[in-house]
């Protein structure tokens, strides 16, 4: 098994968490990153911009219609961010799903549709349970799923309703996600 | 075969049958979005598979109904994104105030939130006594909400603060009337509005505009119909006059991108440029 992207969803915590995770990874890391980050409609792209400074790969803010290709993409405040099945982002102002915009689910959901079991799933610390029918719909099409260690987490909620909601393949702790990202199969571009 | 592929088949199925019975052609929609809202669809109907929502499309208006009211539902606020309402209110209603008469174009105006800020702006600016606001929108539901001005009481705490922050010059509260648990926006401001239904799928060009604004609807297009869109928002603007997108929404790369001019960045407002 080889695979093609990793999904990441956070909310409460989440900098701090993120910023364990990302800088890890090394310049050319070839698997895409797309993370959603609960926050505020209103908020600006400190953590993009914050995460770029500390970090090898290129963090971005995603955009409508980009193609998805190598670096960490987190999603705008204020939109929905969908996967495309051509592998391009899609954008919407659709109602909040789980109180939330972004939600972590229509993120998952969409990216299982677009990647299927070429795609990772990852459920980090939060203080809701946006993200675990995310996971569990990545699990039903062959992708894999992590969850962080709800003792490892600032706010355990979000990890533990991924943890009931669904048979996860590996709940471990925040400082070990990133090395485990690193030996990840990967399939080499054609 | 694996699944996904199937769905995907089916959706195209299901679009194909929804544009030969009602002629309104959703294969131009970003996919990723509508598949989530006719999955969704498909399990409120106590359905297994998207094919089997083609009988019931082709042969029962009212289901056709419930699909166009799914398509219907997008979020908007008063004055979304402020500084975008800030900006109209200094450049922008400036070169306005030069016409005689006004015409702007609210293209996709969903619920009609920021039509009626558009409105309080123009009032507060001088401006809405010459001015017709033109609010259209393919979806009827939309539009009859948009036309009610009614909004769930809610929301007026974030609305007031999204006013104050786009330079609003009284009290929000001016312009709504409190019942119930919703607020009524002010009938006055209505006399200056026209709700009419326009499909930019299909419809043409209706009037000479000075300003449209056309927010978070091309998100939802793909590249061919964003471009027939945009084509359209040419033919009908006037000379140096204006073009407002939504915050993610751009010209970069569509076939208009050379006709315009971008005027600020930030708030997405492009400028038509004079033809030499």
């Amino acid at each position: 098994m080889s695979y093609e992207a990793i999904v990441i969803g956070v909310s409460a915590g989440g900098l701090n968490a993120l910023h364990t995770i990302i800088p890890e990874l090394p310049k050319e890391y070839p698997l895409p990153v797309i993370v959603v980050q609960h926050r505020l409609p209103e908020a600006d792209d400190f953590l993009t911009t914050y995460l770029d400074q500390e970090s090898k790969l290129h963090v971005k803010q995603a955009e409508p219609r980009e193609p998805i290709q190598q670096g960490v993409y987190i999603a705008p405040a204020g939109y929905h961010l969908l996967v495309e099945r051509d592998r391009t982002f899609g954008f919407s102002v659709d109602p909040k799903v789980n109180n939330a915009i972004p939600s972590i689910d229509v993120l998952f959901e969409t990216a299982a549709d677009a990647y299927q079991n070429k795609l990772v799933g990852i459920v980090l610390t939060g203080a809701n349970s946006d993200g675990s029918q995310g996971l569990k719909f990545i699990k039903k099409n062959g992708g894999l799923t992590i969850v962080q260690a709800p003792n490892t987490a600032e706010s355990p909620f979000m990890p533990k309703a991924a943890i009931e909601a669904l048979e996860v393949d590996h709940i471990m702790p925040l400082v070990d996600i990133g090395a485990f990202l690193k030996t990840l199969p990967y399939t080499e571009k054609a | 075969m694996i699944q996904q592929d199937t769905l995907k088949f089916e959706i195209e199925q299901l679009l194909e049958a929804i544009d030969f019975r009602y002629g309104y052609d959703f294969r131009h929609y970003a996919r990723a979005s509508l598949e989530r809202r006719i999955k969704h669809r498909v399990g409120l109907s106590g359905l297994k598979h998207v094919t089997e929502m083609i009988p019931k499309i082709l042969h029962d208006p009212n289901y056709f109904d419930l699909f166009l009211k799914d398509m219907s539902i997008t979020v908007t606020e008063m004055f979304r994104d402020p500084y975008v309402f800030k900006k109209i209110r200094g450049d922008v209603c400036t070169h306005l105030s030069t016409y005689p008469r006004i015409n702007i174009w609210h293209a996709g105006c969903a619920t009609g939130e920021e039509v009626y800020s558009m409105a309080i702006l123009l009032k507060e600016e001088g401006l809405l006594e010459k001015t017709r606001i033109y609010a259209t929108d393919y979806n009827d539901y939309s539009l009859a909400i948009a036309k009610k001005g009614i909004y769930g009481a809610e929301h007026m705490k974030l609305f007031t603060k999204n006013y104050i922050a786009s330079g609003g010059k009284t009290s929000f509260s001016d312009y709504y009337v409190s019942k119930y648990n919703s607020a009524k926006i002010d009938e006055s401001l209505k006399q200056h509005i026209t709700f009419a239904n326009h499909n930019l799928m299909k419809d043409q060009v209706f009037a000479e505009m000075h300003l449209i604004v056309c927010r978070n609807v091309l998100i939802y297009f793909d590249k061919e119909l964003q471009n027939r869109v945009l084509d359209l928002f040419k033919q009908s603007l006037i000379h140096r006059c204006y073009l407002i997108l939504g915050d993610k929404e751009t010209l970069d790369f569509s076939c208009v991108n050379d006709e315009f001019e971008l005027s600020s960045k930030k708030e997405r407002i492009y400028r038509k440029k004079n033809v030499l």
